[in-house]
């Protein structure tokens, strides 16, 4: 039953990729969509049927698979690999910029965080007059 | 005249590839790209009438016979996007001309800005023109590789963060794009449109609904459809003026075209119509209601952007044709303002030195036609009654009520409340950045606004003129819009109607009738 198997290794390749994709660093990322893009391109395959070499003179017409899906399956994997070969090149990118390849959070999360400092920015201004009160209030709210 | 069809897709992709090869002559690169997209406009014009006189033109590409080989299909919908586009497109390269010479950075880093924007134009005109699921999935792929490099450009560190967002969203969602194809082309042994029109059809509701939802959670994130649409505000502001222009106007519209070939063609009367009603209701009302908490011009627009993604929507779900037309006239209508104000914003940023509305101030006195190229496309945005915006609305209003049920009523409900919020964060925008008085002094308001941009001053104190012109052109065009809005409606109701009938499109296909 090699059809049996293959649904078997799509579902396979599509939980173990929707798991790295919800992972922080952009590799483990890279890696998800990878997985994620060989289980599509098997699952097309299984679309397109089971069936010999679709070569005139090697095969029956009658028992060849079709071959309309594997030009698709080529397609695809062109597309993926230049894909990847970019998020790697991001990730290398933010690696150098920052140290890390994390996606941060984004703006909006930042801007709760910067609001929640300057609410507190000037009641601890007027306590104790500037910076030194400041630090542990900026760590205490990004927390 | 059929060879015109896939001239579109291959003028742009010819200067893209002229353009990689004279990199080092910027004067050169920028008069080829300027060629590229003024024959592609000329052509679309010309698309536009021949369809409309003479229904769709189809090219079966390399000679192969239709359900074999690929078919570019050029029916009112497609030309009448593709004109739009390709007029909004151009304008746009007219703009990040001006700037790039204002800049002095012709050069070195973005020397490949030309070749990608080109073939990101290539990439959209071959999406609106796909008579074949493949080809579709193709043309995203086409302007979404484009859209990395370009949102991505200078690779800074904001840049590459927000990119990134991007990028993966846009990934996972070709990724979902590819299984439906994969699981159309499984039930049904075929990927042209017109070929799946009457096979779907044939097909055992259950399995038409599993292969609709996937589709249309596809192609829902590109449009950015509401519980799909967080990654846009948080992705689009970052990017260089042009390029946020250019993506807010047209990517999330091929998003919202691909939704109405399909819904049409593939899918009639579907039960995706209630879904559809329901998710542009939450687009309309939790978008407006993000844009009225932002206080960056960029991202309020964003916000905006997503909201009224949720008026087409409500037109493509009212499943009427009224409905549709409503729609289509809407697509054209935000194309042209949604980039106009986004344009706006970039030169609203060079004046001002930024657009946080917690620092703009003044800017009504201190740059009076940038207020009037924020005030007219800001009203026709909102729906002030002479502009195509109200009267966009007002086709979908109608639509509504014609359909009657609870949901349409709720829908245009939902649209009269988001008109109105619109027209309270843009008036937000408009009290705080242009009428406000500076706040830096209080003694001499106008020396703080001297002052307060006194850094920018130095660097352009006039905004570039190339700049200003292709802004103005668009404003032109959008109340062009409501010039032509008599013609326009007429051709967007004409596409509406072949659109339901599905016969004419599969007609030009297929003339023997689909195998």
């Amino acid at each position: 039953m090699p059809n049996l198997l293959l649904v078997v290794v799509v579902g396979v390749l599509f939980a173990c990729g929707v798991t790295l994709l919800l992972e922080r660093t952009l590799t483990r990322v890279i890696l998800g969509l990878t997985l994620l893009g060989n289980g599509t391109n098997l699952l097309i395959l299984l679309g397109g049927g089971y069936g010999g070499p679709p070569i005139v003179g090697v095969t029956p017409q009658s028992e060849m698979s079709d071959p309309l899906a594997q030009a698709m399956i080529l397609t695809a994997i062109v597309i993926t690999l230049g894909m990847t070969a970019l998020l790697l090149a991001m990730a290398y990118r933010s690696w150098v910029l920052t140290g890390h390849d994390e996606v941060q959070d984004d703006i909006e999360d930042r801007r709760i965080m910067q609001r929640a400092e300057r609410d507190q920015g000037p009641e601890s201004q007027d306590d104790a007059d500037g910076e030194p009160a400041l630090v542990p209030d900026d760590e205490g709210t990004s927390r | 005249m059929t060879w015109l069809v896939p001239l579109p897709v291959v003028i742009p992709l010819l200067g893209a590839a002229l353009t990689l090869v004279i990199v080092r002559r910027p004067a050169a690169q920028r008069a080829v790209s300027l060629l590229a997209l003024s024959c592609t406009l000329a052509v679309a014009v010309t698309l536009l009438v021949l369809t409309t006189t003479g229904g769709p033109l189809v090219v079966e590409v390399g000679g192969w016979v239709a359900p074999l080989g690929i078919v570019l299909v050029a029916d009112q919908l497609a030309a009448l996007m593709l004109v739009v586009s390709s007029a909004v497109t151009l304008c746009v390269l007219v703009y990040s001309i001006g700037q790039g010479v204002a800049d002095g950075t012709v050069g070195a880093p973005v020397s490949v800005y030309h070749p990608t924007y080109l073939i990101l134009t290539a990439g959209v005109t071959n999406a609106f023109l796909a008579g074949d699921l493949f080809n579709l999935y193709v043309g995203f792929e086409i302007l979404l590789a484009a859209s990395y490099v370009l949102i991505t450009l200078g690779a800074t560190e904001s840049r590459i963060r927000d990119g990134t967002t991007y990028v993966v969203v846009s990934l996972v969602s070709s990724l979902i794009f590819l299984i439906g194809i994969g699981l159309v082309y499984a039930a049904t042994g075929t990927l042209n449109l017109a070929q799946l029109a009457g096979r779907l059809d044939a097909l055992p509701g259950s399995v038409r609904l599993v292969l609709q939802s996937v589709l249309l959670l596809a192609f829902a994130i590109k449009a950015a459809v509401f519980p799909l649409s967080a990654w846009l505000p948080d992705s689009y502001p970052t990017a260089i003026a042009p390029v946020t222009a250019v993506f807010a106007g047209l990517l999330t519209k091929v998003g919202v075209y691909a939704i109405i070939r399909t819904e049409t063609l593939l899918f009639p009367g579907g039960r995706g119509t209630d879904v559809l009603l329901v998710a542009a209701l939450l687009t309309m009302v939790v978008g407006i209601l993000g844009a009225v908490a932002q206080s960056d011009i960029k991202r309020l627009l964003s916000f905006t952007l997503v909201s009224h993604i949720g008026y087409m929507l409500f037109g493509i779900g009212l499943a009427s044709t009224a409905g549709l037309a409503a729609a289509i006239f809407y697509v054209v209508h935000h194309i042209v303002i949604q980039t106009t104000l986004f344009l706006t914003a970039g030169l609203i940023e060079r004046r001002g030195g930024s657009t946080s509305l917690d620092h703009l101030g003044g800017l009504a006195r201190l740059a009076p036609l940038l207020g009037v190229l924020f005030f007219i496309p800001a009203l026709n945005l909102a729906g002030i009654p002479p502009f195509s915006g109200f009267l966009g609305k007002l086709g979908l209003l109608q639509a509504g009520v014609g359909h009657g049920g609870v949901l349409a009523w709720l829908l245009v409900g939902g649209g009269v409340l988001t008109s109105l919020l619109t027209l309270y964060a843009i008036s937000r925008v408009w009290t705080l950045a242009f009428w406000r008085t500076p706040h830096l002094d209080v003694t001499g308001a106008g020396d703080a606004a001297e002052e307060s941009t006194a850094v920018d001053r130095a660097a352009g104190s006039r905004l570039p003129p190339l700049m200003v012109a292709a802004t103005v052109v668009l404003v032109v065009l959008g109340v062009g819009l409501t010039v032509v809005a008599g013609p326009l409606f007429d051709i967007t109701a004409d596409a509406a109607a072949q659109l339901r009938d599905r016969q004419p499109y599969v007609r030009a296909v297929f003339p023997d009738g689909a195998p």
